[in-house]
Formats: C-alpha cells, sequence, structure tokens
C-alpha cells in the first residue's frame, strides 16, 4: 500500500497546473492497472492458483469426437481358438524359461515361430541397449540424430521380433503397431501374460477381413529397458542406415537379418501386465505422456477407455500422486467447493458445477500427476518413442486380479484383454484419416475427464498477468528515483535508465546459459565420478563462474558499494520482464513446465525486495515482507525444490547425497531431451540469482 | 419386271463384291475366352480371365462391328491411339509367396489403383490434348475418376524406363482410387456375352471381391496392316486376375485346401459362350517337375499326371503340356451343358510345398524421417533365391552384371533433391559413376507438373542388397488443392522397378496350341515389378474452424484500419485546444450538480480548477460509490435470479 500511495502523490504532482486530459479509455485502463499493481498482483495471482485449485471442477467428461472410429459397435470376433492359441505361447515360453536357462535369443526365435505360423512376416532386429547421450547441440533436433557408437561389443545387444499381418485387400499404406516388452531373461511370469494377450489377438487379426492397415505386433527386448528397444525399432523403421552396421559382424546368433516394414504408422498401443490388482476388477492403468508434455490423441485414450469400461469391465485408472489423497487441506478445499456447488445448485438448478469432495480429491492428484508428468518432460513408457514420429500411441498396463499362474483365469483374461485390443484396433482400423478430430492438448483428471487447454490457459493467463503490469510500475519507480537522485541534466535521459540494469540480467543470463551447458563438459572429463562428486563440480565451477562475473562485469554485483549503482527498481523490473518473456516462451514449449515455473517464480519475482531497509526500519510489516521473500527465495532455488517435492511425494529427504540425486535427475531430464532442463538453466536459475541480488541490494 | 430383275441382280452383284472387302479376304473378328488357375504356394488360388477381342484391318471407317465393341473402336479412332493399357487394382500383389518371374506376374502384378498408359499417333503437339480426351472419355466408359489424371500435375512422360520405348508416351495413376463393381460392369459390357454366358459368367460379384487381390485390366493395341488404304486392325485384350482363398474345412493341416470352380466363385460354368472361336480352361501346377520328371513316357504315366498321390482332379485334361518347372492341363469347354455343366475340382491328398519363382531382386519402398518439413525416400533391392538370376545377365567386360530400371513419379509437393540420391550396393555407398548407367530426370513445378526420375542401375550379379535414397521437401498446398479427407496425407504412385534384361516366358515343349492366352503365356515379357503405395502426411490446416480464421481475421482488421484512421484524422492539437476552451466555461449543468451534492453534504462548494484535495478521500469516495453501485446490481442480480427460478 505505501507504494501505491507514493504514487498517486507523484502523480498528483507531476498532473498540476495544466488542465487534465482525458486520455483514450485503453490507455486509462492501463494506467489504471499500472498504477494499482499491487493489489493487481496478489488479485491476479490469487486467482491464477485458485483457477489451478479449480480446475478438477471444471473439467469435461471425455467425448469420441471422430465419428468414424465407432468404438465398440462391432460384435468381438474373437474365439476360444484364438484365446487357447495365446495360452499355448504362454505356457511354451514358459517351459522354455525352465528348460534353457539364460538363452536369450531362441524365446525370440520361439515367438517368431508362433508368429509366421500365424501367417505373419517375421523380421528380427538387432539393437545396442546405449540410448542416446547429451549433446547440446542436437537438443532440439528431431530423432534421426542418434550418434553411432564406436566401441561395440557384441556381448550385449537385444534382439526384437516384429510379426506383420498384412490387410488382406488394403493398400499396405498404414499400420498399426502393437508392442509387447517382454524381457525374456529375468522377466516375470506377468509379462508373459501381456504376449499371450498380443498372440490370441494376433491370431484373430490373421483371418479376419476388415483389416484395412496392416498390423505389426512387436514383441520389444525390454532386457534393456522398456523405451530403448521400441525406440531403437522406430529408428531403424524410419532412418536406417543402409551402411555396415557394427551389429551385422556379431553373427554367431545366425539371425536372418531382414527389416520388415509396413507403411505410415496410425496408431500404436504398448501392452503391459504387471502385478496383481488391489481391486476386485482386473486393472488396466492408462499412460499417455511423452516427451515434453506432449499427449496423443484424446480419442484414442477415449476408445481404449470406452471399451475398456462398457464392454470389458475394466478398472481403468491413470496415474496419480497418491501423497495428495491424504493431504488435509486439499480436503478442506474440496469440502468448501463442494458447499459452494451446493449452494449454487440451490439458486439455479442449472448450476451443476460442484462435485463430492472425494471426487475432487481424486481429480486434483490425478490432475497434479498429469500436470508433473508433463512437466518433468520424460515420457511415461514405451510410447514415448512413437510421438517423436508423430504416431499417437498409449501405453496399457494391465493387472490381473488372479496369480499369474492359475490356468482357469488366464483364459478369461486373455479373452477379455484381447478384445479390448481387437475393438481398439477395429476403430483405429476404420480410421481413414489419422487422428486430428480431437484434442492433443489437455490435462486428465481421470480417464473419462479432461481439462482442455482452453480452461486449463486460464490460470497460467491469471499467474503471468500481473508481471508486466508490475514491471511497468516499477520501471516509472525507479526513473522517477534515479531523477531525483542524480541532477546532471546530461545523465537524465530518461529512455537509458534501463540499460545498466538490463546488463546486468543480460549477463546473469548468459552465466545461466553457460551453467547449462557445464553438464556437457563435466560428462567428458575422463574416469569415473559419482554423481555427488560430479554435482560438486558443476556447483563449484558454477559458483566460481558467478563470482568472476560479478568482479568483472561492473555493477552486476549486489554487494558493489558503489553509490550510483543500478537502482532496484529498476533492476527488479527488467528482471520480472525476462522472468514473463521467459515463461511465455516456455508455455508454448510445454505448459505444464510453465504452470509450475509461474507457480514458483511470480511470487518470488513479485515479492522480493532489499532486505537491508527492511531490517532497518524493523517494523512488523517490513519485517514479515523480508522473511517472505525469504522463505520464497530459498524455495525458489531449483536444488531446494527439488528436495521439497521429493519430501511431498514421500520419498524421505536426503542431506547429503542430494546433490547427488539431483544429478541424476538433472541427467535424466537431459537425457530424454526435456525441456524443462532448457527451462531450469536459462530461465529459472538466471531469475533467481536475479532476486538474490535484489534481496540483498545496497540501498 | 425385267427392271425389277436387273435391280435384283445387281444388288446381288453388289453383295458379293462387298462382302470379301467387309470381311477382308482372310480374316474376321474373333473373340476367345480362356480362364487359368493356378495353386499358390500359401493356400490361395489365382484365376486369371483372358478374353481377347481382335478386329482386322479395314477400310471402311464407322462400320458396324460384329463383335468388337464398338466403344473401344471409337476411342481408338478418335484419339488415335496405338497402344493402351488400363488397370483397375485392388490389394498387393504378393512378389514372395505369388511369384515374381512369370507373365502372369509380370503383366497382371500392377499397382494399387488406376493405372493408364497410351501411345499415341498423333504428332507431338497434340499428344497431351489426346489424352487429355482419352482420359475424360475413359472415365466415362468406366465409372472411375480416371478424369483426375487430366491434369498435368498427375502424369508423366516416360522415355525409356516404362517399357515401350516411345516419345508419345504418356503415363498417369491414382493410387487413392478405389475399386468395385461399378467398374467391373462396363468392362463386362465390352465383352460379346457379357457376364450372362461362357466363362464370364463365374465372376460373382461377391467371390470376385472377396478376393486377396484383383486387377482388372484392358490392353488394347492396333495392328498395322501394312497395306494402303486400310486402317489398322485393333486387338483388345481384357484380362481380370483374381487371387482367391478357398474355404477349408480341415484347419491346421498342411495339406492345400481342395477347391473345384464352384467353390471358388459359387457357379459352375455351363456352356461356352457361342460368339467365342475358342473357350479353354488351364489348370498350371507349379513346382511338381522333381516328382514328374521321372518318367513321363508312357499313356499311363500321363494318366499319372492329373491323378496321382498328391493331388487329383476332377475332370481328365484334354490336353497336357509340360514346361520347365510346371505343367499345363488344357480343358475344352465346349462339351459342357446345363445337364452336365463344366467343374474343375483339384483335390490335394499330401502336403506339398512348392515355391514360386521370384524376380531376381525384391524391390520394396519405403519413406524415411519424420517430421513435416522433409523426408525420403527410400528404395530397398533385395536379392531373392532365384536361381534365373544369370539367365538373363550379360556378361560385359568378363564381369556379370544386373541391370535394374527404376521409373518413379513424385507428384509436385513432394520437392525432391536429385543431388542428394545415394546408393548403397552391399551396404557400401556408392557413387552414382559406379553404379548408375542411365539417367533420366524430370524435375518438378510447382502446381504444374510432376516430376519423375528414371534410372538404370548396374549391380554386380552376386549382389545382396542395394539401397536408394532421395530426399525431399514436403511443399505446402493451397487450402482449395486439399483432396476430401486431406488429413489422410497423400500418395505417391508406386515405382516401377523392370528388369531388362529379363524376360519371363512359359517355354512349353508342344508347339501347338493357338490360344490366345497360350501365346501371351509363351510371350517373351519384361520382369517387373511394382512397390507400395507411399502415403506422406503433410502439413494441413484445420478446416473445422473457419469460424475462429473469421473471427481473427476481423479483429485484426478492424484493429488495424480503426488505429489508422485514428491516426488520420484526428489531430491532438486541436482536440487539447478544444479541451482547454471546454474547461473555462465549465457546463451550468455541472455546476448546479456540485452545487447539490455540496449541500447535501454541508460542505462549500469546491472549485473543480483546485482540486487539492487528498488523493485518499478521492479515491475513498470513489471506491466506496463503486462498491455501492456494485452491491446494489450484484443484490438485484442475485433476487432476480431466486425469484425467476422459484416459479
Amino acid at each position: 500500500m505505501a507504494t501505491e500511495k507514493r504514487e498517486e502523490k507523484e502523480e498528483a504532482k507531476t498532473d498540476d497546473g495544466s488542465p487534465k486530459i482525458k486520455p483514450r479509455p485503453i490507455v486509462q485502463l492501463g494506467i489504471f492497472l499500472i498504477s494499482h499493481s499491487p493489489v493487481f498482483s496478489v488479485v491476479f495471482s490469487v486467482a491464477g492458483v485458485m483457477a489451478l485449485l479449480l480446475l478438477p471442477l471444471l473439467a469435461k467428461n471425455t467425448y469420441i469426437s471422430e465419428n468414424a472410429l465407432m468404438p465398440g459397435s462391432a460384435r468381438s470376433m474373437l474365439s476360444h481358438r484364438d484365446v487357447s492359441d495365446g495360452s499355448k505361447l504362454v505356457k511354451d515360453i514358459k517351459n522354455f524359461r525352465l528348460n534353457h536357462e539364460g538363452q536369450g535369443v531362441e524365446v525370440q526365435r520361439l515367438i517368431g515361430k508362433y508368429m509366421s505360423e500365424m501367417g505373419a512376416e517375421v523380421s528380427y532386429q538387432k539393437f545396442h541397449p546405449e540410448g542416446n547421450q547429451f549433446h547440446p547441440l542436437h537438443f532440439f533436433s528431431g530423432p534421426a540424430s542418434y550418434t553411432l557408437l564406436e566401441n561395440v561389443s557384441c556381448a550385449s545387444y537385444g534382439v526384437n521380433v516384429a510379426g506383420i499381418i498384412r490387410a488382406p485387400r488394403g493398400d499396405g499404406k498404414e499400420s498399426i503397431v502393437l508392442v509387447t516388452p517382454f524381457d525374456s531373461i529375468n522377466g516375470g511370469d506377468h509379462e508373459a501374460l501381456s504376449l499371450g494377450i498380443a498372440s490370441s489377438l494376433f491370431s484373430l487379426l490373421a483371418r479376419v477381413t476388415w483389416l484395412s492397415k496392416d498390423i505389426i505386433w512387436l514383441v520389444a527386448d525390454s532386457r534393456y529397458g522398456d523405451y530403448r528397444p521400441v525406440a531403437a525399432w522406430l529408428n531403424e523403421y524410419h532412418t536406417p542406415s543402409f551402411q555396415v552396421s557394427d551389429l551385422s559382424k556379431c553373427d554367431e546368433l545366425n539371425i536372418p537379418d531382414s527389416f520388415r516394414r509396413a507403411g505410415t504408422m496410425a496408431a500404436a498401443l504398448v501392452v503391459k501386465v504387471d502385478g496383481r490388482s488391489e481391486r476386485f476388477e482386473d486393472t488396466l492403468s492408462i499412460y499417455a505422456e511423452a516427451s515434453n508434455g506432449q499427449m496423443p490423441n484424446l480419442d484414442l485414450i477415449n476408445v481404449v477407455n470406452y471399451l475398456a469400461v462398457h464392454r470389458q469391465g475394466f478398472y481403468v485408472k491413470v496415474e496419480k500422486v497418491v501423497s495428495l489423497l491424504s493431504s488435509s487441506w486439499l480436503k478442506i478445499v474440496g469440502e468448501r467447493f463442494e458447499a459452494v456447488g451446493k449452494v449454487a445448485h440451490t439458486l439455479n438448478p442449472d448450476w451443476n458445477f460442484g462435485i463430492p469432495a472425494a471426487d475432487y480429491l481424486e481429480g486434483s492428484a490425478t490432475l497434479a500427476s498429469s500436470l508433473y508428468s508433463q512437466a518433468l518432460g520424460i515420457p511415461t513408457g514405451p510410447h514415448g518413442a512413437f510421438r517423436d514420429y508423430q504416431v499417437d500411441a498409449i501405453t496399457l498396463k494391465v493387472s490381473p486380479r488372479f496369480h499369474p499362474d492359475s490356468k482357469a483365469r488366464q483364459h478369461d483374461f486373455f479373452l477379455r484383454g484381447a478384445q479390448l485390443l481387437e475393438g481398439t484396433i477395429r476403430s483405429v482400423n476404420n480410421l481413414l484419416e489419422k487422428f486430428h478430430q480431437s484434442f492433443f492438448l489437455y490435462l486428465l483428471t481421470s480417464p473419462s475427464k479432461f481439462i482442455s487447454v482452453g480452461v486449463y490457459m486460464i490460470a497460467f493467463a491469471l499467474l503471468v498477468a500481473p508481471l508486466p503490469m508490475v514491471a511497468a510500475s516499477l520501471y516509472i519507480d525507479g526513473c522517477n528515483a534515479l531523477t531525483k537522485s542524480t541532477h546532471n541534466p546530461a545523465k537524465n535521459l530518461k529512455s537509458w535508465k534501463w540499460l545498466d540494469a538490463a546488463k546486468q540480467v543480460f549477463a546473469l543470463h548468459l552465466l545461466g546459459f553457460i551453467v547449462t551447458l557445464l553438464p556437457y563438459f563435466i560428462c567428458q572429463i575422463p574416469g569415473q565420478h559419482s554423481p555427488t562428486n560430479r554435482s560438486i563440480m558443476w556447483a563449484s565451477t558454477s559458483s566460481s563462474l558467478l563470482l568472476i562475473t560479478f568482479v568483472t562485469i561492473p555493477g552486476c554485483s549486489p554487494f558493489s558499494s558503489r553509490l550510483h549503482g543500478t537502482n532496484w527498481a529498476v533492476l527488479k523490473s527488467i528482471t520480472i520482464s525476462a522472468a514473463f518473456i521467459g515463461l511465455c516462451l516456455m508455455s508454448i514449449i510445454n505448459f505444464a513446465t510453465a504452470e509450475i515455473g509461474a507457480l514458483l517464480l511470480v511470487p518470488m519475482c513479485l515479492m522480493v525486495r532489499p532486505i537491508k531497509p527492511d531490517l532497518r526500519s524493523r517494523r512488523v510489516k517490513s519485517l514479515l515482507c523480508a522473511l517472505c521473500s525469504m522463505i520464497l527465495v530459498t524455495i525458489g532455488f531449483p536444488v531446494m525444490f527439488f528436495a521439497i517435492s521429493k519430501g511431498l511425494i514421500g520419498e524421505g529427504l536426503v542431506g547429503l547425497s542430494l546433490g547427488g540425486e539431483f544429478w541424476t535427475w538433472l541427467e535424466s531430464l537431459w537425457a530424454w531431451k526435456s525441456a524443462t532442463y532448457l527451462y531450469i538453466g536459462m530461465v529459472h536459475l538466471p531469475c533467481w540469482l536475479l532476486c538474490l541480488c535484489i534481496l540483498f541490494h545496497p540501498c | 419386271m425385267a427392271r425389277l430383275i436387273l435391280t435384283w441382280i445387281s444388288l446381288l452383284i453388289l453383295q458379293s463384291y462387298l462382302i470379301p472387302i467387309a470381311f477382308g479376304s482372310k480374316e474376321v473378328e474373333e473373340f476367345s475366352e480362356a480362364l487359368l488357375l493356378k495353386p499358390l504356394p500359401d493356400r490361395k488360388v489365382l484365376a486369371h480371365f483372358h478374353f481377347e477381342n481382335r478386329a482386322p484391318p479395314s477400310n471402311s471407317h464407322g462400320r458396324h462391328h460384329h463383335l468388337f465393341p464398338k466403344a473401344i473402336s471409337q476411342l481408338v479412332q478418335k484419339f488415335r491411339v496405338k497402344e493402351m493399357e488400363l488397370s483397375f487394382t485392388q490389394g498387393r500383389w504378393n512378389h514372395e509367396q505369388w511369384g515374381g518371374f512369370d507373365p502372369l506376374s509380370s503383366m497382371n502384378a500392377k499397382p494399387v489403383g488406376v493405372e493408364l498408359w497410351a501411345v499415341f499417333d498423333v504428332p507431338h503437339s497434340e499428344v497431351d490434348t489426346s489424352w487429355k480426351n482419352l482420359t475424360h472419355a475413359l472415365s466415362g466408359l468406366f465409372c472411375a475418376s480416371i478424369n483426375f489424371l487430366e491434369s498435368s500435375t498427375s502424369y508423366a512422360t516416360p522415355t525409356w524406363g516404362f517399357g515401350p520405348n516411345s516419345d508419345k508416351l504418356r503415363y498417369g495413376s491414382l493410387p487413392r482410387e478405389a475399386v468395385c463393381t461399378e467398374n467391373l460392369t462396363p468392362w463386362l459390357k465390352l465383352l460379346p456375352c457379357r457376364d450372362k454366358d461362357g466363362i464370364s459368367a463365374l465372376m460373382n460379384r461377391p467371390s470376385v471381391y472377396r478376393g486377396f487381390y484383383h486387377s482388372q485390366r484392358l490392353h488394347l493395341s492396333t495392328v498395322e496392316s501394312g497395306q494402303e488404304g486400310l486402317a489398322s486392325g485393333i486387338v483388345l485384350e481384357q484380362t481380370l486376375t483374381v487371387v482367391l482363398q478357398p474355404e477349408t474345412l480341415f484347419v491346421g493341416t498342411n495339406i492345400q485346401p481342395t477347391w473345384s470352380i464352384n467353390s471358388l466363385f459359387g457357379r459352375k460354368v455351363v456352356g461356352r459362350c457361342v460368339l467365342a472361336k475358342s473357350s479353354n480352361v488351364y489348370l498350371q501346377m507349379e513346382g511338381l517337375s522333381g516328382h514328374e520328371s521321372k518318367n513321363m513316357d508312357t499313356e499311363m504315366e500321363a494318366h499319372e499326371l492329373w491323378k496321382n498321390a498328391d493331388f487329383e482332379l476332377s475332370l481328365k485334361p484334354d490336353r497336357i503340356l509340360r514346361e520347365i518347372n510346371s505343367f499345363l492341363f488344357i480343358f475344352d469347354i465346349d462339351i459342357s451343358s446345363d445337364s452336365e455343366p463344366f467343374d474343375l475340382g483339384l483335390t490335394w491328398k499330401l502336403p506339398v510345398k512348392w515355391s514360386c519363382q521370384q524376380a531376381p531382386l525384391h524391390a520394396s519402398r519405403f519413406l524415411m524421417g519424420s517430421g513435416n518439413e522433409r523426408g525420403a525416400i527410400a528404395i530397398l533391392l533385395k536379392a531373392t533365391d532365384s536361381q534365373d538370376k544369370l539367365s538373363g545377365s550379360d556378361l560385359t567386360n568378363g564381369c556379370c552384371t544386373l541391370k535394374a530400371n527404376i521409373f518413379q513419379i513424385f507428384p509436385w509437393y513432394i520437392k525432391v533433391y536429385y543431388h542428394t540420391l545415394q546408393i548403397f550396393v552391399d551396404q557400401q555407398e556408392k557413387t552414382g559413376m559406379e553404379v548408375l548407367k542411365k539417367i533420366n530426370v524430370s524435375p518438378s513445378t510447382d502446381k504444374m507438373s510432376s516430376g519423375m526420375m528414371e534410372m538404370m542401375l548396374e549391380l554386380p550379379c552376386q549382389v545382396k542388397s542395394a539401397a536408394i535414397s532421395i530426399e525431399y521437401d514436403k511443399g505446402f498446398l493451397h487450402i482449395d488443392e486439399y483432396p476430401p479427407d486431406a488429413n489422410q496425407g497423400f500418395d505417391i504412385p508406386s515405382a516401377l522397378i523392370s528388369f531388362p534384361d529379363h524376360h519371363a516366358s512359359l517355354d512349353f515343349k508342344e508347339e501347338l496350341s493357338k490360344s490366345p492366352l497360350f501365346s501371351k503365356l509363351k510371350e517373351k515379357s519384361l520382369v517387373r515389378s511394382y512397390t507400395e503405395v507411399l502415403l506422406v502426411p503433410l502439413t494441413t490446416p484445420d478446416f473445422s474452424m473457419p469460424y475462429n480464421v473469421i473471427t481473427i481475421t476481423c479483429t485484426v482488421f478492424a484493429l488495424y484500419f480503426g488505429s489508422l484512421l485514428n491516426v488520420l484524422r484526428r489531430r491532438i492539437g486541436e482536440e487539447e485546444r478544444f479541451l482547454k476552451s471546454q474547461g473555462k466555461k465549465t457546463g451550468g449543468l455541472k455546476k448546479m450538480l456540485s452545487r447539490l451534492v455540496a449541500k447535501i453534504r454541508g460542505r462549500p462548494i469546491e472549485e473543480p480548477s483546485s482540486s487539492t484535495e487528498s488523493p485518499e478521500a478521492r479515491s475513498s469516495v470513489f471506491s466506496s460509490k463503486l462498491f455501492f453501485k456494485f452491491i446494489l446490481v450484484a443484490g438485484a442480480a442475485a433476487a432476480w435470479q431466486y425469484f425467476s427460478t422459484d416459479k
């Protein structure tokens, strides 16, 4: 409020004398907003957070947008013979694994034999377990830029099996992919069940006449993780190297090395079976997030959800943050919303936005998870590899309610699983065009509820709206203060006041950029280092670089005692502008990251102010202000936030190894080419440093 | 009376004079029908219908034809077509299972959709016009959208990469054309017996279209008579090739399925088409040479051929012909009648496995890359285990080479960079000099013409694999150039791989039959195979949101013109002066109002010029007023809502 009053006084002063000319309404509104920016920034920020909390209430029910899909309109043609084919394969694999140990490729060959007996074209593919490595120049480049590895050992490689059923009368332009990750060496019995489902389905599809797209069944060798084999197969499918591959030398296993293809992929389904379901029904979990928060078309999820719920009676769920389910504050919020909803309902029976508190809790836990997985930018399953090639894909994780050894239930389970997949494939098969009707930008609050981009954008827009206002008002403030302090008319050029501050902001952003690149060079250091050591290296180099920046660039340091140092208000104004630009850019690349980033960055940037005058004044209000900004700046430090979020999720806080863990986390971010890493390094970190500078500004 | 007799006589003389002219000296119009059945290694059966219609050369234009379809002869005369082939295909020919090195596959394995090529006998400048007219005529004749081949962006002028060498050749294909019974009916109308009688009566639509592959072809060529004054004769060849799956009762056994004509088509042949000169059914059995070649001398052994331990035919063949590794059983269907219809059946007794002859290289084509900007097309040639690989290759300069022609059309929105052509032979990159013998490229022009590439590769005989990749950029289309269902993507027509040194033919030892199908099989035909059609996803605008576009555009326009007019029209200085003069003579009403307010409040009148009152007070009055108004409006709204919903 203090700043507000001062502003108005100044306004009155500058305006006196001449009669008031009424400016145009839009300018008037701008001036009004800028002059009352503290109030508005509080209002907008609170509204932003409120809008975020309201999102579960605003979720809409999903609907199938593309009419051609027609899920569940055809009767399933799956017969018991198909299912017994699948059961036989599972039994054979189990027996085989009991008898032969460690013979990985033989299992693949067995699967291949089954496939070709069903009438499919079989091909095997060898791949290296080593994945993509971080290279700063390859960050946003497409999936084609796999670096060829020099030293190739024949000792470790995986073998994928792919069977292709050609559509009888189709033209072979399009295909549907079915992936079952399978670890032939140490995979459990559950993994074999996914093969059973896929094989039952494959047996059916080999003889149906309605196929218009080819079907590819890929048994991915998940010995080295789920993602890598699928990515390697897709890479070979789309960007094969015609040159001599290193793996062709490893020929002792004598696998026919002909890769087969089948047209442009229309959609892909990854099927996994794991663990026993805790519920009474079989559980189906849907994972959809691909790299950098990309989602598959909502219609694909809708079709699977519709068929699973209404036809096969699965319990469908999507990932949620479990710890949020027991949080009391969220429950209270939910109850409040429920009460408001009830009141609204009594006022007008048409207002049905209220949902029960339990639903709200569930919805927000799912929403939080959805937001978090998108923000992280790491795919939640092998389906992520497909998104790099613009193929819509989801992972279906099925948990049966029976023990994997019970034969009687297994048959029923295969039947239902294969029927679900049959229905989905039939729907996609109906599709003449690729998926384009429904949403690509959405957040899920339950398998059948979603929030579209038009709704969830509001929260972000409200959060970042005060930034330009406050920046403008601070700039006016700072300029006035500078004008007062300097009496030299030559120095009074109003338009260049921001230059000093801008220099500082630019320098720190440059520093952030260098710090972002540092891990690449640290990784190049020869020798084995633990993550903790590497993080210490990183921290020390970064801080020394920071010191060098402070020393070399004048006016950058917060501790320099120059009289005519940069005015903190102008500095803050420029910082806020930079944060605003950074957040807006990030919201285009990965919205969820920008949303979470805004939640951290906006209060910090708005609250921060020099701590010295506040401490000197010793008034309760200013002390509170100082404390607030201290706390916000502490939380804003990426490592700190990482630790806090870990604690929130439920994993224990670890003191010393935190650096190592943080390093590992960042490593995973850049290994997956997540834009979140760039955001942290190039937007968040510089802004945090600038806030630190402002906090310790010598006024 | 005498006059009458005289006219009679003269008429008779005239008639006797005319008849030889009309029918030529020796040739008359001929029609023949034939059906070739062939079991395939993957438990399917190939049925190949072959109809040939010959019109001999004659000099009487526009005369009445006895058998030959008038529509076709008019077409030939009007557009001066020298040779033409039109094919409608659904499904893919499986080169690995169904063979790639026999006359049947090299002539009848066609690309998906419609393919049309024609050679004209007109001056160069008129070829394009003739082509355009021809496409329209055929479009009407066959109920298909062949007229889309009219646009210059969809056809090309192959020079040597496509079979016939002619500079008056035009080639075009429509991969997306759906082929169905509406295309078959007009095709059948060209036959003298339609599908009412003879072999064509077997074409039961549901069974024909249930097949795995279906290709209906029409080939016509003109035969120069060589004589002065005589117009050229026309040979019209109509074929229908279907691959059917016989319904099997015993599932899971390895024995090939047993079938008969009735079980395949749901119909039987009840007699020949009476207008046909010959009417035969052939059955070609492949891969039995090892079994039979031991002893084939006696009649008993010949009998063994069609009734042996492996299989049994339901009818005795009229003749049996032997080829290197196949047998041809010939049946005449003259004897069949309503009471005793012709129904050939094949019963397998033992599981037999054989494989079809393969083309020297198996070609597959695919797209590379991801994203909406660029990509690459790759053609992969893989060596098959064909024994005849060396037979056609020439041994020039002491090293054995294998020639392969690649002919490919690129639509203009696939902007191919020909300099990015990369050739890999046995996984080693080769320069064009090493393996390219000839290349002919005509780049595409945006929205004007399609691009074409013809190249002749010369590969070593022992080649295992060869790959060709070429990069392209995806173009942008104008909004009204998008076809319906644009989000499906765009098709790149099939590439044609042909082997100029390899010719497929069935070399029968006995030289007897005069049947057209038989002579076709004996004819040496170029080994060729078509690759898959490719689907390229291009960037598509959001067609479903014209409203959004309109609103945004209108908003932008309104803002732009509004501010522009403001800038042009308003004079800020004048306005300021006007405001100042206004400020001096404050309105009477306003003064009265302020006086009133002052009276109510009991305060002295404040002059507007001396606005020195504290801003807090001003803002508080302002805000309290605003607040009051707000409450009033909200209350009214709530009350209205309450009362309106109550009833």
